[in-house]
């Protein structure tokens, strides 16, 4: 797409003025419910160009149900939809035709050939074969997965999988990569190789739209995220001040041993800003984790273990609904 | 390429790598107008490569299975068959009187396979229709796809299977070759109504076992197939009356060997393997688009 056609493009999705923010995407009271059971419960967010945007919640929080209406693929019960200016239950094709989506399931053609996937996947989009076949070989180099061009997907480990995955939601170069749980299931190496893959999308300018239920990945990623839980917004903004807003700058984690752990966070009181008891440990949210360490020793309490780190996304979803974000 | 250039890059193209080259993928609108037009072949495409790799399997069923059964039924059991009254057979050979017959039953039984587990591998197994659903094709043509992708199936082993019964000498009339439209029809005629039924199901249960068992082998055993049914018993006729089979057979027999019957009934057999066809392919687009867009 040339520059001045893409200038033009833009112009069409936001209504707004020069100097405000460009809309990819806007919600507006998003509801789905299946049956009884409300999955996601009236939430708004936008999502300017760009941006490296994040849900974050537990397992059932709402999260892949909100990103099957942003991806055109799941009718909404309510609310408001709005994807590059299109309704996507109106403008499905035309909608899902901009983004490139990586599912929380592999889906890839087992029975095809690692670059054979690329290139079926690339006539969907009524993409040419003089396009596609050295398309396909730039994003098997992207991927790192040139020298397994001709293996069968079967012989792919998990990470080359989802990195196939991610290869081929590029396929038609889109300008939203819509990414679900993009590293579970997969060992630490080759969730940073993920990362790195992510970060490079992310300096091209690809809007990038992920959920997670790691908090390092969201602070890894993210430049903005809503925490979500219940189908609802818990809140939202950048990891840095989410952190600020709603944890300390530390935290003290004692450990007394799961029997003493309840009794002895009663003692803790006074300590810190907050005191949070857990079953396996008790957490005491201070701006000073060892001066908050020696006032707990000045009491006459011996933990098992201690250790004073950083405040996370993770106290800060615990703050926000009383729960751990992975049980 | 230097930094500075990379920097400028994403404007022009997200996802590339390779430095310096001029590949743009055309605009999404472009992407969207070519998938709302030509869709449905698309995803055939992606059918037929799978299906290239089992091709061995459709070229040996479309061969190795009529050579079987011509030679088991048109040679050894058509000695004694026709020692003991040709006449049943409108004065043809036993030969070219069952060819027909086993042209259609061939496509039917592809129906029953290719109609069924794909459609639970899409769904359930390994969620295969996923991942175009993402794409800018609908559910439809995902159905569509895999439809017209069983229809080249169907065309090609049904001329691979006439052209070995016409080596057989087993289809004389001029119009033969048009059984194999016919199979191909009564193929889509069962197999449609199959689809839209597996496209319902949750979880296997052996229902595509049970569908083989007692659905497809009746059928294939009294749908007049082996002898004229006007020979059975009325409790058992009706049986060749439901079936796709024996309407496909008789307007096998009437194109391969001349074989007369009333002409509102050669309609009628048209009718009745349309019919079908489409309320399977109406209800099939319906189950598609609703079990997909929950």
């Amino acid at each position: 797409m040339r520059v001045s056609e893409l200038a033009s493009k833009e112009s069409r999705v936001s209504s707004a003025s020069d100097a405000a923010p460009q809309y990819v995407i806007t919600a507006e009271n998003l509801t789905k419910r299946y049956g009884d059971v409300t999955a996601v419960d009236g939430i708004s967010f936008r999502v300017p160009a760009g941006e490296a945007f994040g849900l974050l919640g537990p397992n059932g929080a709402g999260k892949s149900t909100t990103m099957k209406m942003i991806g055109g693929v799941s009718q909404r019960t309510s609310g408001s939809l709005d994807i590059m200016g299109l309704d996507p239950e109106q403008h499905g094709p035309e909608v899902r035709a901009h983004l490139g989506v990586v599912p929380q399931q592999d889906n890839l053609d087992e029975e095809l050939k690692v670059r054979d996937n690329l290139l079926v996947y690339g006539r969907y989009f009524g993409l040419p074969t003089s396009y596609l076949k050295p398309k396909a070989d730039e994003l098997l180099e992207f991927a790192q997965l040139t020298d397994k061009a001709n293996s069968k997907v079967d012989a792919l480990s998990g990470g080359m999988k989802r990195r196939l995955t991610i290869a081929r939601s590029l396929i038609n170069e889109p300008r939203i990569l819509l990414l679900d749980e993009p590293t579970t299931g997969l060992d630490p190496q080759a969730r940073h190789i993920l990362w790195d893959r992510l970060f490079r999308l992310k300096e091209q300018g690809v809007t990038l739209i992920l959920t997670t239920h790691y908090m390092d990945e969201a602070e890894q990623l993210c430049d903005r995220l809503i925490v979500v839980d219940k189908g609802k917004i818990m809140a939202e903004g950048s990891p840095a001040s989410l952190i600020r807003e709603y944890s300390t700058r530390e935290v003290l984690e004692l450990r007394f041993g799961s029997e003493r752990n309840a009794s002895v966070g009663a003692e803790l009181g006074g300590i810190g800003e907050r005191v949070e008891t857990l079953p396996d440990r008790v957490l005491i949210y201070a701006h000073d984790g060892e001066a908050a360490l020696e006032q707990v020793t000045a009491r006459g309490l011996r933990p098992v273990t201690s250790l004073v780190r950083r405040s996370s996304l993770e106290d800060v979803f615990l703050r926000l609904t009383g729960r751990s974000l992975v049980d | 390429m230097t930094k500075k250039e990379e920097l400028t890059q994403p404007i022009q193209a997200a996802g590339t790598t390779a430095a310096g080259t001029a590949l743009r993928a055309h605009s999404p609108e472009v992407s969207a107008a070519r998938a709302r037009r030509w869709g449905a072949f698309y995803y055939a495409e992606q059918v037929l490569r799978v299906m290239k790799g089992y091709g061995w399997t459709i070229v040996m069923y479309g061969v190795g299975q009529p050579v079987a059964y011509l030679f088991a039924m048109g040679v050894g059991l058509a000695t004694l068959v026709e020692s003991n009254g040709a006449g049943v057979f409108g004065g043809v050979s036993y030969l070219t009187f069952i060819a027909p017959a086993l042209l259609i039953s061939a496509a039917v039984m592809t129906a029953a396979n290719e109609f069924t587990f794909p459609v639970m591998d899409g769904f359930k197994w390994r969620r295969v229709y996923y991942g175009p659903h993402a794409s800018p094709l609908t559910p439809e043509q995902i159905a569509g796809g895999q439809i017209i992708a069983v229809t080249v199936r169907f065309l090609l082993q049904s001329a691979i299977y006439f052209a070995v019964v016409a080596l057989f000498g087993a289809a004389p009339g001029a119009w033969g070759w048009v059984s194999i439209l016919i199979a191909t029809l009564a193929g889509l005629s069962f197999g449609l109504p199959l689809m839209a039924y597996a496209a319902t199901i949750q979880h296997d249960k052996g229902q595509f076992a049970m569908v083989m068992r007692f659905i497809v082998m009746p059928l294939f055993l009294f749908s007049g197939t082996f002898f004229p049914l006007d020979t059975l018993p009325l409790a058992v006729r009706w049986i060749g009356w439901i079936s796709p089979i024996w309407h496909g057979t008789e307007l096998g027999r009437v194109v391969s060997y001349g074989y007369e019957e009333a002409p509102w009934l050669t309609i009628v057999h048209v009718l009745f393997l349309l019919t079908l066809a489409v309320a399977g392919w109406v209800l099939t687009k319906r189950k598609f688009a609703k079990r997909m867009a929950s």
